[in-house]
């Protein structure tokens, strides 16, 4: 080959580098900065902030375990979110969807309690995604069938997952003593914190959820790459007239893409409460909203299974390091939601511009393409 | 003194230079074709001297003196009209509300409708541009709102008519109209400029031709000069054979029957109002007409992309009148979409998942729904070879290549498949002439092995090129079929728009369809 017909590809693959990598972290930079100059507006020292920050998220192995159990369920929620992305789908439900799952993984882990931790876990688990799946199969109906939107459909489901699931836990669910909430699971499906495996790591909160998320993270790059649905999922994703010519069903792959969708949303709220929470209670997720932070953690990760990893490990150490730096620097913990909205509005940003980009080409190339009509 | 000059235009976008000190003359009454293959450089050069481009470089001179074009609006008091391609007129406006849009004569911001339909049936009576100024223009046929669009021009106080491609969707009567106005307007003093990459069209109508490649002016000539070869081999650089040898068709046994199709279209109104032809192995049909009218539900229907209200699709003796696309697939049906980056190809896709697009899920690509990479590679790195897809890898992005080397991967895909019915719509639309010359030879070398193709084309002149027999369509309806032996663009011309246009119908025609079937309406309701 050529110099001249091997360059462009070259270019291309930089190009992608580039965009792919080069941008979330700019957009976390430029993130950074301008919280600097609201903490110096504030009056206090950002280099003294940050620091806080960054003890409180990696200062110790304690630290590091906070970062991570943080990270782990968004993990799952923008995997989950970043999955419906690929076929072109919006789950902005997956909080809904989380809420069912763990509802499912407390009320199984009661269930099945008794039963060996080696079967009752992977149990849970499965019928956590399972529930998740489920409650996200209405609004994927709804979609390949009439076309209803699925923003508004698992938008209104998350309402509804949070109010049905506030009846379950304060009537047919209860635990004794009138909080809304299940009983408490026991310590034989809980999964185990790391400092219970590895000897000599100090107490810490990160669990063995953690584990599950990297390998759903490898999973979910295995189905997009080597299998037909994966294959199915991102030409629909991509091109639906073109998916459609080839013999895809649009409505079945965006069933089977939704419900995946929920299914990982629903494997996280079981991480979170079989390794955290180990009981279901009224509005789990409300005060964190992990399916929400997914969106955000999928989009700073560009749909990329290992974006969505380091995505989620940066806003978990966030969460985690915010706290040290309102104790230690005095800034209030609400800059990390200023910087946490920043990074979204710049990788939001540049989605739309890349967008207006790849219309203006598909547009010039419909002109070239009528010029010889 | 010319009245238009481009001295040394330059227009650079990222990545390439579309004009490369591009100059052009154009003097009174004269009629300049500015002929060139797609991405030449052609519409570049004229959208920067109507205004809707800004250039890189160079100087634009009108009646000798220098100008400066920031906008249509500039180009338009300068006496500048463009026509697109795409027309820009309001549907449900009439022709008079149309042409006077932007420019109303108004008093105390009332428009004096009045004044206005006079300035244009007098425009229009000067140029001997007939048209109707109450007509609704949604109502038209596609060249009386070309010519909505010329009056238009003329309105603003055009000197200078740029036209791009004005013919790519006229029927060959109309061609020959447009032709006509062009020469009224020139001889009352107009200049024009007309876009083109078609050599009969430069050959017929111009008084110079000036021939663009890459970006640069390559020759300048006069159609007494030269001749379509000598054009062509301007226009690509090299030696092109125009059209390609067909030997005898040897037709078999029919392989796709379809019997009285009737398709909903948009609107509650019937695409196809019950459409029967045949196709047999060893031959190709061809579909003639003006775009819109039917042909593409035609294809959709047959393929599994649109359900059929009516009628059979018999394919061998099984019916796939509701057979989804992977159905047809499977029973053998090939479709090469009339627009590729929609239909035909997933541009974010590399070239190997391109390829098995359809196949994907059937060995050796996939078992079990497991893909296998290696399997695809393989088959792609073969498919490639075989069609002679210019491509460093297998593994580039399809979006990443030529137009032309877009469409060989498409067929690459279909043919490659050995399909037993090829449904072909548009298939060199938008390519080059090399590239177009290697489409038809494959074509013709499917048909030589055995495959009925089905063939649908805007180019009258594709059509009759490849095809053994013609078939006619119009307002939903195959309204008349020809032997490619005794098929002439007159007689096909005058069905393709609804047998109006050239007065009484020609000998020898047959029209087709049922004995019942009435002389077919016009699709929109209506001309004048």
């Amino acid at each position: 080959m050529s110099e001249a017909t091997k360059s462009p590809t070259v270019d291309a693959w930089w190009m992608r580098l580039l965009t792919t990598v080069g941008v979330p972290l700019l957009s976390v930079a430029l993130a950074m900065a301008i919280g600097s100059v609201i903490i110096v507006f504030s009056g206090h020292d950002p280099i003294a902030a940050f620091s806080a920050l960054l003890q409180g998220a990696f200062g110790g192995w304690r630290q590091i375990g906070e970062t991570i159990m943080r990270a782990t369920p968004l993990m799952l929620t923008g995997l989950a979110v970043g999955f419906g992305f690929r076929a072109n789908l919006f789950n902005i439900g997956a909080e809904g969807q989380l809420i069912l799952g763990s509802l499912g993984a407390a009320w199984l882990g009661l269930l099945l309690a008794p039963l060996p931790p080696i079967l009752s876990i992977p149990l849970i688990l499965i019928g956590a995604a399972l529930f998740g799946a489920a409650w996200a199969f209405i609004p994927a109906l709804l979609k390949a069938k009439v076309g209803a939107h699925e923003v508004i459909t698992t938008m209104m489901f998350s309402w509804m997952a949070l109010y049905l699931t506030s009846w379950i836990v304060s009537g047919p669910l209860a635990d004794k003593g009138g909080i809304p909430q299940t009983p408490m699971l026991s310590g034989a499906v809980w999964l185990p914190t790391f400092d219970t495996i590895i000897p000599g790591l100090p107490p810490m909160r990160a669990h063995l959820g953690f584990l599950l998320a990297l390998l759903v993270a490898v999973g979910v790059s295995l189905v997009l790459r080597r299998t037909t649905l994966g294959y199915e999922v991102r030409a629909v994703g991509f091109n639906p007239s073109a998916a459609q010519n080839g013999g895809i069903s649009i409505p079945l792959t965006t069933i089977y893409a939704l419900c995946i969708s929920g299914a990982l949303a629903g494997l996280a709220g079981a991480s979170e409460v079989l390794g955290v929470t180990h009981r279901f209670f009224d509005q789990v997720s409300a005060g964190s909203g992990f399916g929400f932070t997914g969106i955000a953690v999928a989009l700073l990760g560009k749909k990329n299974p290992v974006g969505i990893l380091f995505a989620a490990l940066l806003f978990g150490a966030l969460s985690a390091g915010g706290g040290t730096m309102q104790l230690e620097a005095d800034v209030s913990q609400k800059i990390i939601t200023i910087v946490q909205g920043l990074i979204i509005f710049f990788v939001g940003a540049e989605t739309i511009v890349t967008w207006f980009i790849k219309r203006r080409k598909r547009l010039a190339l419909e002109r070239e393409g009528a010029t010889n009509a | 003194m010319p009245v238009l000059e481009l001295r040394e235009i330059t227009k650079v976008f990222p990545g390439v230079i579309a004009n490369d000190r591009v100059s052009l003359a154009l003097e009174r009454g004269e009629i300049v074709a500015l002929l060139g293959e797609n991405g030449a450089g052609k519409s570049t050069l004229m959208n920067v001297a109507y205004g809707l481009l800004s250039d890189d470089g160079g100087e634009i001179l009108v009646d000798g003196k220098p100008v400066r074009i920031r906008s249509p609006r500039d180009a338009i008091a300068l006496g500048i009209g463009m026509v697109h391609q795409h027309f820009m007129l309001v549907a449900p406006l009439t022709v008079t509300e149309n042409i006077i849009l932007g420019h109303e004569p108004a008093r105390l911001g009332i428009i004096d409708r009045p004044k206005a339909r006079a300035r244009v049936v007098e425009i229009s009576a000067q140029y001997g541009l007939k048209v109707d100024p109450d007509a609704v223009v949604g109502g038209l046929s596609v060249g009386m709102q070309q010519r909505v669009e010329i009056l238009k021009a003329l309105y603003q106080g055009a000197r200078i008519l740029i036209l791009d491609e004005p013919t790519a969707v006229l029927s060959p009567q109309e061609v020959r109209e447009l032709f006509g106005v062009i020469r009224s307007l020139v001889t009352a003093g107009l200049s024009v400029v007309l876009i083109t990459h078609k050599l009969d069209e430069v050959m017929g109508a111009a008084d110079r031709v000036v021939v663009m490649r890459d970006g640069k002016v390559v020759g300048e000539t006069t159609p007494s000069q030269t001749d379509q070869i000598g054009l062509a081999r301007m226009m690509v650089g090299r030696d092109v054979v125009l059209s390609v040898e067909k030997g005898e068709s040897h037709a078999g046994e029919p392989r796709l029957t379809i019997t009285d199709l009737q398709v909903p279209g948009e609107r509650g109104l019937e695409a196809l109002k019950g459409v029967s032809l045949t196709v047999r192995s060893g031959e190709i049909v061809g579909i003639a007409g003006v775009d819109g009218n039917g042909q593409t539900e035609l294809v959709e229907a047959i393929v599994g992309l649109r359900r059929p209200s009516g009628g059979s699709i018999d394919l061998k003796g099984r019916d796939i009148t509701h057979a989804a696309p992977r159905e047809t697939i499977h029973a053998g049906v090939s479709h090469v979409p009339e627009d590729r980056h929609r239909r035909g190809l997933v541009l974010e896709f590399d070239l190997a998942e391109n390829l098995v697009l359809g196949d994907h899920r059937d060995a050796p690509y996939a078992s079990h729904g497991i893909t296998d990479a290696q399997a695809i590679s393989e088959t792609a790195r073969q498919r490639i070879k075989d069609y002679d897809v210019r491509t460093p890898s297998e593994h580039v992005l399809a979006g990443a290549l030529s137009g032309g080397n877009q469409q060989k991967l498409v067929l690459a895909r279909e043919l490659g498949r050995e399909p037993g019915v090829l449904i072909a719509a548009q298939p060199t639309r938008g390519l080059d002439v090399g590239a177009i010359e290697f489409v038809h030879r494959r074509l013709l070398a499917e048909r030589d092995s055995g495959t009925a193709i089905l063939l649908v084309s805007m180019e009258l002149e594709e059509v009759m090129t490849l095809s053994d027999r013609i078939l006619v369509m119009y307002g939903g309806q195959v309204v008349a079929e020809f032997d490619s032996a005794d098929a002439d663009e007159e007689r096909i011309g005058y069905y393709m728009t609804g047998g109006k246009v050239a007065g009484a119908a020609p000998a020898g025609a047959q029209p087709a369809g049922t004995p019942d079937s009435a002389p077919p309406a016009p699709p929109m309701g209506g001309a004048l």
